[in-house]
């Protein structure tokens, strides 16, 4: 197993325009940490991702991993560093097979060779549950499977840290029950994880720690129990005033 | 054996030790044959000249050059998603390097072709950077601009015929390497026997693009190429360098188009700027043979010439009429077979002769 890095992000702010889309953010992912990443729509979440990933740079702050600063780094090099991610909307490459999507991410990303690459994808398109549609063109997957292409194409990889933007809606409660058996099985192999989700009760399930982002801020975060019955977190959800 | 016995050790990852579970294949029998079919037709091509007329050869200069022209503008946008349609520029600027070191250097022209097309992809290495800043239609028009630029620049050389052009002498050509020993060999005169000449080197280079680019498909390299086609952000994500990717391809693109365009104006022995970067000739042709035989496919710019070649022999009698024909045609193709004629057998009857996608098994 390759160590999970310490992520950390000092003073970030990004502008698009007149919205502040992240404000001077403070976060540290500690080593082997799963974090969990709540807000509104439009909070400011999925910037963070892009932010982290390198697709999107910052107006002012730095990004460190392991102690190295990685701010100006291309988003490729990143993930080789061991940043690996999904996204929002899927993003598959749809003239790819299932198992392509897998070894692109596995060769270039993960540094496999050949051979190993191709165990590699393998063994995430077994433990995703796509090992079934692994020869079908991306582009022909129902949204439920490009969503599981996200996650297996992430892991592909091999990240240290693995980024996740909201994977579990629409999943049936059996399906979402599996997921967070996944994702606990890649926490345990040491992965960091920062997971962004609004089902709340799958995130509660796998992560140690939480964050309330609203605003491109950080209005709350600690313990997931405690922060969810913060005053915070009612007054964004219950729209109790503060 | 006695792997067993052998310690490991405990920090190293080896899955080279264990049982592979699942196991990866691209080819498929079929594509075997077409191999061997290949292998048999490039032959016969070889040998053609032995009994072939004049006439024919020359048609064939035009379908071998016409073949690689479209193997390389599919590589490039079909597969690279880098839509130029300033490909001209590049078989331009091989012509005219061709020529300025026959005329200007007393280079031999068969040593000068390679030397035309590393000029070729020296521009392009220049023009890479200012191009890419350019995405989806910018950059077609963005590359077809730059091919005007150049041609306008190849008119301002007086030395080699300015605006009007120039002709190289039979004479300047009788001294070519490998001339004599066709001529001896086919007991052919000097100007036929540059068509051999030309054919030949005309089909090694059609069998060679052909064969790297379905080579480089199957690569790492082309996988990375086809994700960062597909989504760029998203294969930045997964760790491929997809400026790199590209770039290297649109060089390597340059290089053989150019040596396509120092054949092409070796054999017809006169150049003019208008001819040499016609975006007509070298890229409208080029992109209808690849849309009408089928994109993304090695099989479609083969047959897409074959039907080019039909047109033009069978329509030249009608004069600019047949212009209308071929859009027509083109527009009635690209609307109910949008795949293109390869595109539509292949998915009627599963058949790919040059099969791209990897397949992953159980291995067990
Ligand atoms: N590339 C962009 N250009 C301009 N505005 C953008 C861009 N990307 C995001 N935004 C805006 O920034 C804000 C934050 O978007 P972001 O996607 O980070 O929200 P989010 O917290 O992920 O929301 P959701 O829960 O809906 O996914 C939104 O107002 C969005 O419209
Ligand atoms: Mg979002």
């Amino acid at each position: 197993m390759r160590w999970a890095n310490m992520l950390e992000l000092r003073a970030i702010s990004k502008t698009f325009g007149a919205i502040v889309v992240a404000d001077a953010i403070d976060l540290t992912l500690a080593s082997g940490e799963a974090l969990g990443v709540i807000g509104p729509n439009g909070a400011g979440k999925s910037t963070l991702f892009n932010l982290i990933t390198g697709l999107l740079r910052p107006n002012s702050g730095r990004i460190v991993l392991d102690g190295v600063d990685i701010t100006n780094l291309s988003p490729e090099a990143r993930c080789r560093a061991g940043i690996g991610r999904s996204f929002q909307i899927p993003q598959p490459f749809d003239h790819l097979s299932v198992f392509e999507n897998l070894a692109v991410a596995a060769l270039f990303g993960g540094g496999l060779s050949e051979a190993d690459a191709i165990q590699h994808c393998g063994r995430m398109l077994d433990l995703t549950g796509l090992e079934a549609k692994a020869n079908r063109l991306a582009g022909s997957l129902p949204l439920l499977d490009r969503k599981r292409l996200e996650l297996a194409r992430a892991l592909a990889t091999r990240p240290r840290t693995l980024l996740l933007d909201e994977i579990a809606g629409g999943l049936t409660e059996a399906e979402c029950h599996e997921l967070v058996e996944t994702i606990r099985t890649i926490h345990a192999e040491g992965v960091g994880i920062i997971w962004i989700e609004h089902v709340v009760h799958a995130l509660l399930a796998v992560v140690q720690r939480l964050v309330v982002l609203n605003f491109g801020k950080v209005v709350a975060q600690g313990v997931p129990g405690e922060v969810m019955r913060s005053r915070e977190v009612e007054t964004i959800y219950m729209g109790v005033p503060a | 054996m006695s792997v067993e016995s052998i310690p490991i050790p405990a920090s190293r990852e080896d899955r080279s030790l264990e049982v592979p579970v699942w196991q990866m294949r691209v080819g498929t029998r079929l594509s075997r044959i077409a191999a061997v079919i290949g292998v048999v037709v490039v032959l016969a091509l070889a040998a053609l000249p032995a009994i072939a007329s004049r006439n024919l050869i020359q048609d064939l200069i035009f379908v071998l050059t016409m073949l690689t022209l479209a193997q390389l503008w599919n590589a490039l946008a079909g597969w690279g998603g880098l839509v130029s349609v300033g490909q001209q520029a590049f078989v331009g600027l091989g012509a005219y390097a061709l020529f300025a070191g026959i005329v200007m250097l007393g280079l031999d022209p068969v040593v000068a072709i390679p030397l035309a097309g590393l000029f070729a992809a020296l521009i392009a290495a220049v023009l890479g950077p200012l191009l890419f800043r350019l995405e989806g239609p910018y950059f077609a028009i963005g590359s077809w601009v730059a091919a005007e630029a150049l041609r306008l620049i190849c008119a301002q050389f007086k030395s080699l015929g300015g605006g009007t052009g120039m002709s190289i002498s039979p004479g300047e050509l009788s001294q070519m390497v490998g001339l004599k020993t066709v001529q001896a060999l086919l007991g052919l005169r000097p100007a036929a026997a540059r068509d051999v000449l030309v054919y030949w080197l005309a089909l090694a280079l059609a069998v060679l693009v052909t064969l790297g680019i379905y080579a480089f498909m199957r690569s790492r390299m082309g996988l990375a190429l086809a994700a960062s086609r597909d989504n760029a952000a998203a294969a930045r994500s997964v760790g491929v360098r997809t400026a790199r990717i590209r770039h290297a391809l649109w060089i390597a693109v340059a290089f053989a188009t150019g040596m396509v365009g120092a054949m092409v104006y070796l054999q017809k022995a006169r150049i003019s700027p208008d001819a040499a970067f016609s975006v007509t000739d070298w890229t409208a042709y080029v992109i209808f043979i690849v849309v009408i035989g089928g994109v993304r496919t090695i099989e479609g710019p083969m047959v897409g010439v074959l039907l080019l070649w039909g047109l033009v022999t069978y329509l030249a009698q009608y004069g600019s009429l047949y212009l209308v024909v071929l859009g027509s045609l083109a527009i009635l193709i690209m609307l109910f077979m949008p795949k293109g004629v390869w595109g539509e057998v292949a998915r009627r009857r599963h058949v790919q002769l040059f099969p791209t996608q990897r397949w992953l098994a159980r291995s067990r």
